[in-house]
């Protein structure tokens, strides 16, 4: 059985990984999970400078979900590179590092710093809805996502993930756009912008009004931006949104899915990630699969 | 220090008081380490509330492989009024003991002050921190632990109605019988927090607080749950510490509330 994946040249041992914010840099997971076990560690997202994140409260739950305002807390890209990426490298996994920025030019200049690191891609986050500049404000609009993608490829030295937001018209609009900016995969999908009120202090949930909503309560959405971009465009796509279980990681394979991430089920299951992994595997063997990579795209 | 996530087994559960409710569970590897201080994630088993509910430890029987949780029932149809309906013979996930706990070196006369749901730390922490005392307890009107609170330490009772003790806070009853401290240990909501913080400052004593925020991973990895740190934080490089992994403990003097 052969659960390797190629994403743009970087061979993964299984294809899963995580979702970036939701596993720090694997230091408070390793205590639950061996890291070699995971296809790659996608990191939590990291700027040029120390970023202190929205005031709390930052999370609030929702029916089979949860909102976050996290707002990218962050300790800039010296501490980075200094204690998580050494950290990181002990394990046999590979490391995918998550940029965030408010200016093009803070996306640049990690991405130049990191071309000097032993990491193995960088996925950019054009998507998060949690941050008043940068962010988002890049990634609705296709033109911007066009640019953002060929200043970033221009200084990247490792292949470049592009991550989408789900909160477009048509989300293949932004997928072609990175697609033609030069992009080596994309992934998808970040959170859906949502707002809690809580009835008995009439104010927000969150300190931030809005937030992103994760966890299973988003998954079919996620698994119909899958499908529309994986048929919409020739690059890999990393599929993610309410993955919980082995079976719902092979629903994004099947939908035009290369790799998955785990991301808001590590809240509640810090095995999560291992558990896929090995459920997929099981999956491979019972319907007598012989490379995982058959299943990407399975289901017209 | 290693963290636990399984089963535990439920031994006895009774309400103590208006939505508060005591829960003795056995698991026996989570109660070899927890401190006083240090709180357990629980989980429902409705699959349609995610995250963990996090629960300070009441009390610890090392002898008997057991943990004591008392907690307040939030609403209709939350995960905590799930966890009121548990009966002897269940069995509850959880993951624990977290967080860092109380120091437990008491320098001289302790004030161990709870307010509301705050209260049921201070039992285990009476239990085990040596020398001198004093226990003071605030409720809105209805009491509970207090006497489990009154075999470890002399207690103080403030209610807010006036029904028991002195009418007021607990700094009110603080000062109505005169009591003097040279550490504070507390755990209640911020207001309190913020004016024991005050007064520690104001007496030059040492101030430990357990602080309360909204969490999703309990463990240090989704910075949810940050207060405001005056140092700057080695895990972010902000000034921002994790309630669940630098805290839930702080010294006053290190955090602004």
């Amino acid at each position: 059985m052969d659960t390797k994946v190629n994403l743009a040249g970087v061979e993964l041992k299984n294809p899963v990984m995580t979702a970036s914010g939701t596993f720090g840099s694997g230091e408070e997971y390793s205590e639950f999970v061996d890291l070699s076990r995971l296809g790659a560690v996608v990191t939590k997202g990291v700027a040029n400078v120390p970023w202190p994140g929205n005031p709390v409260p930052r999370i609030a739950e929702t029916k089979s979900g949860m909102m976050n305002a996290i707002g990218l807390q962050n300790p800039g890209i010296d501490v980075f590179c200094r204690r998580d990426i050494p950290f990181l490298k002990q394990f046999d996994t590979k490391i995918i590092v998550n940029v965030c920025g408010k200016t093009m030019e803070d996306y640049c200049e990690v991405v130049e710093r990191l071309g000097e690191e032993e990491v193995d891609m960088l996925e950019i986050n054009i998507s998060c809805p949690n941050v008043k500049e940068g962010g988002i404000a890049f990634g609705q609009n296709p033109k911007a996502v066009e640019e953002i993608t060929a200043e970033v490829k221009k200084r990247a030295k490792q292949p470049v993930i592009m991550k989408l937001s789900p909160n477009v018209t048509d989300i293949t609009e932004t997928a072609k756009a990175a697609e033609a900016g030069g992009a080596d995969v994309l992934s998808l999908i970040n959170t859906l912008t949502g707002m809690k009120i809580d009835i008995h202090r009439r104010a927000f949930a969150l300190a931030n009004k809005t937030g992103g909503l994760s966890g299973p309560a988003v998954k079919p959405v996620a698994v119909r931006m899958v499908y529309q971009v994986a048929n919409a465009v020739k690059l890999p796509v990393i599929g993610m949104g309410g993955i919980e279980t082995a079976e719902d990681a092979i629903e994004f394979l099947l939908a035009g899915a290369s790799a998955v991430s785990v991301g808001t089920a590590n809240f509640y299951n810090p095995s999560a990630t291992v558990q896929v992994a090995e459920g997929i595997e099981d999956y491979l063997e019972r319907y007598g699969f012989e490379h995982v990579s058959d299943l990407t795209g399975l289901v017209k | 220090m290693s963290k636990y996530k399984g089963q535990a087994a439920v031994i006895f559960q009774e309400q103590i008081a208006t939505d508060i409710y005591s829960l003795w569970i056995e698991v026996p590897c989570m109660a070899s380490e927890a401190k006083p201080g240090q709180f357990l994630s629980l989980y429902t088993q409705d699959g349609s509330k995610l995250l963990p509910r996090p629960i300070s430890i009441c009390e610890i029987d090392k002898l008997q492989g057991r943990l004591r949780l008392v907690y307040r029932v939030t609403g209709k149809e939350t995960g905590t009024e799930l966890f009121s309906r548990l009966e002897s013979g269940d069995t509850l996930e959880v993951m624990g003991p977290l967080g860092n706990g109380f120091p437990l070196e008491n320098p001289g006369r302790a004030f161990l002050i709870g307010g509301g749901i705050g209260v049921p730390p201070m039992l285990e922490l009476a239990k085990q921190l040596p020398g001198a005392k004093q226990i003071i307890a605030g409720y809105r009107d209805e009491l509970f632990l207090t006497e489990d609170l009154e075999r470890y330490g002399e207690l103080y009772v403030a209610t807010e109605d006036g029904s028991a003790g002195t009418r007021g806070n607990v700094l009110d009853a603080v000062r109505e019988h005169g009591l003097a401290a040279d550490v504070i240990y507390a755990c209640g909501p911020a207001p309190m927090l913020r004016a024991l913080k005050a007064y520690a400052e104001e007496y030059g004593i040492v101030c430990y607080i357990s602080l309360e925020e909204k969490m999703a991973c309990g463990i240090g990895a989704c910075l949810a749950c940050v207060c405001r740190s005056k140092e700057t934080d080695s895990h972010s490089n902000v000034h921002n510490k994790r309630v669940c992994k630098d805290g839930p403990v702080f010294l006053s003097t290190e955090v602004e509330i």
